[in-house]
């Protein structure tokens, strides 16, 4: 069972004086700073859940006089949202947290990476980065951002084929290490974070990192922003504090006849009915960037997970072997078990090759890729036979 | 030092060692594709991944740097499993027809596959569900899709090596594929035929366009008198394609390998090479004493060598507004091939129509030469087919000869002599050091001031070398080059012309006279040349051709007899107007994408 | 026909020759004229003095910059698990049979295009499509109707984010 139960907060959009929380931040050391990120337990909002603080830390300590702080607004997991809410209504607090981080690293410039699909967000993004500027440069300090715009890839999520895709290359990751720590942007120490973590290390810097960590669990502390869609009588962006289960979830936003929720969107972990009891939300069960989508039984499992398939053959970026080709082996592999043509035991070579793919791709993508196709598979083989 | 162990043997390596370099000093040999040690690393095959000890996931051993403490597994059933899957993942978008492959036996994904994906097959074949594509328009290379195992050695090579980029990884996720703009014809974009991608092919998705069956055809027509030529650069590597180590030479075995394979006559590109100095050094002082002398305004300065067909096309596409700074002397290879049909066959009484010229050539861009339009001054095609080294190394072998226990023999006469500066062509900086060589004799009666000949500065494996000769003591007729200080300069790789060209282009070059060769090392890394080829094999290749040299009697082209005979009977001198007819060409700007 | 060269020269003035200034350079042929025709990738390989190869090769890497051709609207109809559980199919019937199109396919008056899309962040509003950057949710066949009818009789057809589309 969940320790806290399932309960809505408002943090990341509460209103705040930017004004305010800035100038106290600016009045911190580095150090400081960065302390009370540690502190508050927060881990990266994007999904992947990286410690901020250590990130903060790691490229604060090195040497090179200029630094990036990029903010990861290509929100691209299939059932994710939630980022584009956060900039629509509260875009001056992702600005306050990329001018915090700033000055936590030593970074004087800041890039946004907007994914194209939001290209229509853009005039009121514009303008109110205009009025934030004005807003900090009136404190004193010297912080610049800039937007740089997607085209249309998922992969460009990835921290390192993001600063592949602003130095105008195709978003191919990069091996690691050298990590953005070290070498980011244009080859510079660079703090890449996500829309919503931004928002959140303004909230600590304004609340304290001791209001921060009474929220949550152990292992995932706070609260986060999820996008709920699917087979739901209430899709949309919901706050709720982190630690609860799947059951509490469903309770909340199913249409009772929910059979699975899939956590964390096409690169995440369907969870059937029966471990929904036993499934926390968070680092210590299923991590998610947020997207919870929840399907009831009249869908067919076999058809979720040919979607996510075909979307993976489309948007890996192809440069390495088991994704290329790992995403299209599997993706023909079941339909051709679907269709019969090949026995049904040959999902479990395809369940090797998703571990195969797991440990051997060259970036997160097609590490997990394998998620959703062992879980849906696992769960659910009967639908993907049959 | 950073301290690792692998397969629990302990090394200690400088930091920034790689994982895949560290086991190679510890002759742990890990697989890799996309890895070569000309090129950067991608770490995208994913074959030579390996264990380490507490780590997520496995790690691409080409792309990591070692750290302290590090503990490496290359050979556990985690790392076997996976390139299993790697290698079979490969196989199933690759069409496998090795048995009629061009490549066979010479395949890097064939020799993985045997040792690690044996037996059945694991995966379903993708080969139906892509289009693939075969483009043949190149008279030069085969570029078949089909093959492809996407590992990028060919876009890095036109990148890093050539900076061409004829090719570029175009698409994502399984359209993903190496395209040139919009995915053109070969022949109809920006490619200079170097063949530098196709020594760096893992497989058989780059490989010449091969014209051995055209040349067996022609050997074995009784009407047909079939003229052989073989480049410089081909005599220190052929052996690399019948069991010698890189760098043997092993000239006199293919002169009588050639003939035994039924050429009627075995003649040498040298003798043009030499040639070419007498026509291309005249030219320079000519230039030099146009513009400095009579103040003519239309010449222009750096000339540049084009004996190059790579680097021709390159500047015709890159650098048109410079195709008049290029030397109007055609290369020895289409200089061969005028003159076997013309003075050759005069000569040896043949109908020109009857004969078929072939050359030998470390480079498939001849190939494309041969066939430009231009060439066919003798009134015929002046060069019928090209052959590279490798595609030789194949007839031979066709043949069943042994050729280790080959006797020796000379080349035939008429067009068969050289001399050392006709050899040492096949190097970067060669056609500059002959040329010092001829011209400051020309220009001052004296040999070059350098030991034995041997002009050190234009030499050896720098990108982009230069040199400065002071000339001293002119005879009476190059009195205006008194005491003037000859700037030259060198480059090798198109990477290194692309540098010297946006110099001279920025009107930054302080050079008279320009060498430039398109491929790594000049034609002794040639794109027909043996695969593999490395730093290593081609520094091998080079010493061969300094040896080669340093064994001829004759350094000096215009010391070359046939040369000295050619001039009396044919051609009258350098530059005449049967050398402008038969020898010299012209060039034609070309889109720059 | 647009002076390709001048809008590849003005933009190119306008984000820098440097490398990084190749995507927002593509972005804005893309914006004013819907797709990279073949002589705009090589005057931007010009300007920039980068291949060609290079430009398509990236370029062909974003779904967003079409380099076949695109009407004046594209329309984008999500195709990720929400939108297609929740009726896109219905949608792309809707579309093709009203532009008489398929998926891919552009009208012969070039204003409009049909496409396929992966996930544009909508999914609670599913089913979704895009029109060029404008989101459209919730969409029904008769609501699809309304819409392209609106752009078709040039009328000003609010997004759900209140952009206003008026031609």
């Amino acid at each position: 069972m969940g320790k806290k139960g399932l309960s809505k907060v408002d943090l990341i959009f509460e209103k705040v004086d930017p004004k305010e929380v800035l100038t106290k931040a600016f009045k911190m050391t580095s150090d400081g700073i960065i302390k009370e990120m540690l502190d508050s337990g927060l881990k990266g909002r994007g999904g992947a859940g990286f410690p901020t603080g250590l990130k903060w830390k790691y490229t604060a300590a090195e040497k090179e006089p200029v630094k990036y702080i990029v903010c990861n607004a290509d929100e691209g997991e299939p059932g994710t949202f939630k980022d584009r809410e956060i900039l629509d209504k509260v875009s001056y607090k992702v600005y306050g947290g990329m001018a915090i981080a700033g000055k936590a690293i030593g970074a004087r410039n800041g890039i946004v990476y907007l994914r194209g699909e939001y290209r229509f967000l853009l005039p009121q993004l514009m303008k109110e980065l205009e009025s934030f500027h004005k807003m900090i440069s009136e404190i004193g300090y010297d912080f610049k951002i800039n937007y740089c715009l997607g085209s249309g890839a998922y992969i460009c999520g990835e921290e390192s084929a993001l600063f592949e895709s602003v130095e105008g290359f195709r978003g191919e990751p990069r091996n690691k290490p050298p990590y953005p720590t070290t070498s980011g942007v244009f080859g510079k120490p660079t703090s890449i974070n996500n829309v919503e973590t931004l928002v959140t290390t303004m909230m600590i810097i304004k609340h304290g990192a001791a209001k921060f960590t009474e929220l949550g669990t152990k292992d995932s502390r706070g609260s986060k922003v999820f996008s709920v869609s699917g087979d739901t009588p209430t899709p949309g962006i919901f706050e709720l504090e982190l630690g609860m289960t799947v059951q509490e979830f469903v309770n909340e936003f199913g249409d009772g006849d929910t059979k699975a929720v899939q956590v964390g969107g096409a690169s995440g972990f369907c969870v059937p009915r029966k471990k929904f009891q036993n499934t926390i939300i968070g680092f210590e069960g299923v991590p998610t960037g947020g997207s919870m989508k929840l399907f009831n039984s009249s869908r067919s499992m076999y058809n979720v997970l040919h979607n996510y398939l075909d979307f993976f053959v489309e948007e890996s970026c192809g440069q390495c072997t088991p994704c290329r080709v790992g995403c299209q082996q599997l993706l023909k592999g079941v339909e051709k078990v679907k269709k019969g043509e090949v026995k049904s035991t040959y999902l479990n070579e395809l369940i090797k090759l998703a571990d195969t793919m797991k440990i051997a791709s060259k970036c997160g993508l097609g590490q997990s890729v394998g998620n959703a196709f062992r879980t849906i598979v696992e769960n659910f083989r009967e639908e993907i036979i049959y | 030092m950073i301290k690792l162990t692998i397969n629990d043997q302990s090394i200690s390596v400088p930091a920034g060692t790689t994982v895949l370099a560290a086991a190679k000093k510890l002759n742990i040999n890990i697989p890799t594709l996309c890895n070569h040690p000309d090129l950067c690393v991608a770490g995208i095959c994913r074959v030579c991944v390996v264990e380490q000890t507490g780590a997520r996931t496995l790690i691409a051993s080409c792309a990591m740097p070692v750290s302290e403490g590090m503990d490496i597994h290359t050979n556990t059933l985690k790392v076997r499993n996976a390139r299993r899957h790697i290698v079979e993942l490969l196989l199933s978008e690759h069409r496998s027809d090795c048995t009629k492959c061009y490549k066979n036996q010479k395949c890097e994904l064939q020799a993985l596959a045997n040792e690690y994906a044996f037996g059945d097959t694991v995966f379903l074949s993708l080969v139906e569900d892509h289009k693939y594509n075969i483009d043949r328009s190149s008279p030069s290379f085969i570029k078949d899709d089909s093959k492809c195992i996407h590992c990028q050695r060919c876009v890095r090579t036109c990148a890093e090596l050539q900076s061409v980029s004829a090719i570029a990884v175009a698409n994502k996720g399984a359209h993903q594929k190496i395209s040139s703009f919009l995915d053109r014809p070969m022949s109809h974009v920006v490619c200079t035929n170097c063949g530098q991608c196709v020594n760096r092919c893992p497989t058989g998705a780059l490989v010449e366009k091969t014209y051995i069956d055209q040349v067996w055809d022609a050997i074995y027509d009784p009407e047909k008198h079939v003229v052989v030529q073989t480049a410089p650069a081909v005599r220190v590597a052929l052996g690399e394609d019948l069991g010698y180590d890189p760098g043997e030479r092993v000239t006199g075995k293919m002169v009588t390998a050639l003939r035994q394979l039924g050429f009627d006559s075995v003649l040498d590109t040298d003798f043009t090479a030499d040639l070419t100095i007498m026509e291309e050094g005249t030219e320079l002082l000519t230039r030099l004493k146009k513009i400095l002398v009579d103040g003519n305004k239309e010449l222009a300065l750096p000339m540049f060598t084009s004996c190059s067909p790579g680097w021709i096309k390159f500047i015709e596409h890159k650098y048109p507004e410079f195709l008049s700074n290029l030397s109007t002397c055609k290369s020895p290879q289409q200089m061969f091939g005028a003159l076997a049909k013309t003075y050759y066959a005069q000569k040896r009484k043949i109908d020109p129509a009857k004969i078929v010229s072939v050359s030998i050539m470390p480079c498939t861009a001849k190939k494309y030469e041969a066939d430009r339009p231009e060439m066919r001054a003798s009134g015929f095609k002046d060069i019928d087919y090209v052959l590279t080294t490798r595609e030789l190394a194949v007839m031979i072998k066709q043949a069943g000869l042994d050729f280790r226990s080959l006797e020796s023999s000379n080349y035939d006469s008429i067009m068969g002599d050289s001399t050392g500066a006709g050899v040492i062509f096949g190097a970067t900086g060669g056609v500059m050091e002959a040329a010092l060589r001829t011209a400051y004799e020309i220009v001052t009666g004296r040999e070059i001031p350098f030991k034995n000949l041997n002009i050190t500065p234009v030499r050896g494996m720098d990108g982009v070398k230069e040199a400065t000769v002071k000339i001293e003591g002119c005879t009476d007729d190059w009195k205006f080059l008194e005491g003037a200080e000859l700037k030259v300069a060198i480059a090798h790789g198109l990477v290194n012309a692309n540098k010297l060209m946006k110099e001279v282009r920025a009107g930054k070059s302080p050079y008279h006279f320009i060498e430039i060769m398109a491929c790594p090392g000049g034609c002794i890394g040639g794109g027909g040349q043996p695969i593999p080829t490395s730093m290593e094999i081609r520094k091998n290749r080079m010493k061969a051709i300094y040896a080669e040299d340093e064994h001829m009697v004759l350094r000096k082209s215009h010391e070359n007899p046939d040369v000295i005979a050619i001039y009396k009977e044919f051609l009258g001198k350098p530059n005449s107007h049967v050398s402008h007819e038969l020898l010299h060409t012209h060039y034609t700007e070309r889109d720059s994408y | 026909m647009y002076q390709v060269g001048n809008l590849v020269k003005e933009l190119s003035d306008k984000h820098g020759r440097a490398r990084e200034s190749l995507m927002p350079i593509l972005q804005g042929i893309v914006e004013k004229h819907n797709y990279l025709t073949d002589e705009a990738m090589v005057e931007v390989a010009r300007e920039l003095d980068i291949s060609a190869a290079e430009v398509y090769g990236t370029a062909s890497f974003y779904t967003f910059l079409d380099t076949s051709v695109r009407g004046k609207y594209v329309i984008r109809v999500c195709k990720t698990i929400t939108c297609s559980m929740k009726g896109k199919a219905e949608i792309i019937q809707t579309l093709e049979d009203m532009l008489k199109i398929k998926v891919g396919e552009t009208t012969s008056d070039k204003m409009f295009s049909i496409v396929e899309t992966n996930c544009i962040g909508w999914c609670h509003k599913a089913p979704a499509i895009l029109i060029n950057e404008i989101p459209y949710t919730e969409l029904t066949p008769e609501k699809v109707v309304e819409v392209i009818k609106g752009y078709m009789q040039k009328k000003i057809i609010t997004g759900t984010h209140g952009e206003k589309r008026a031609k």
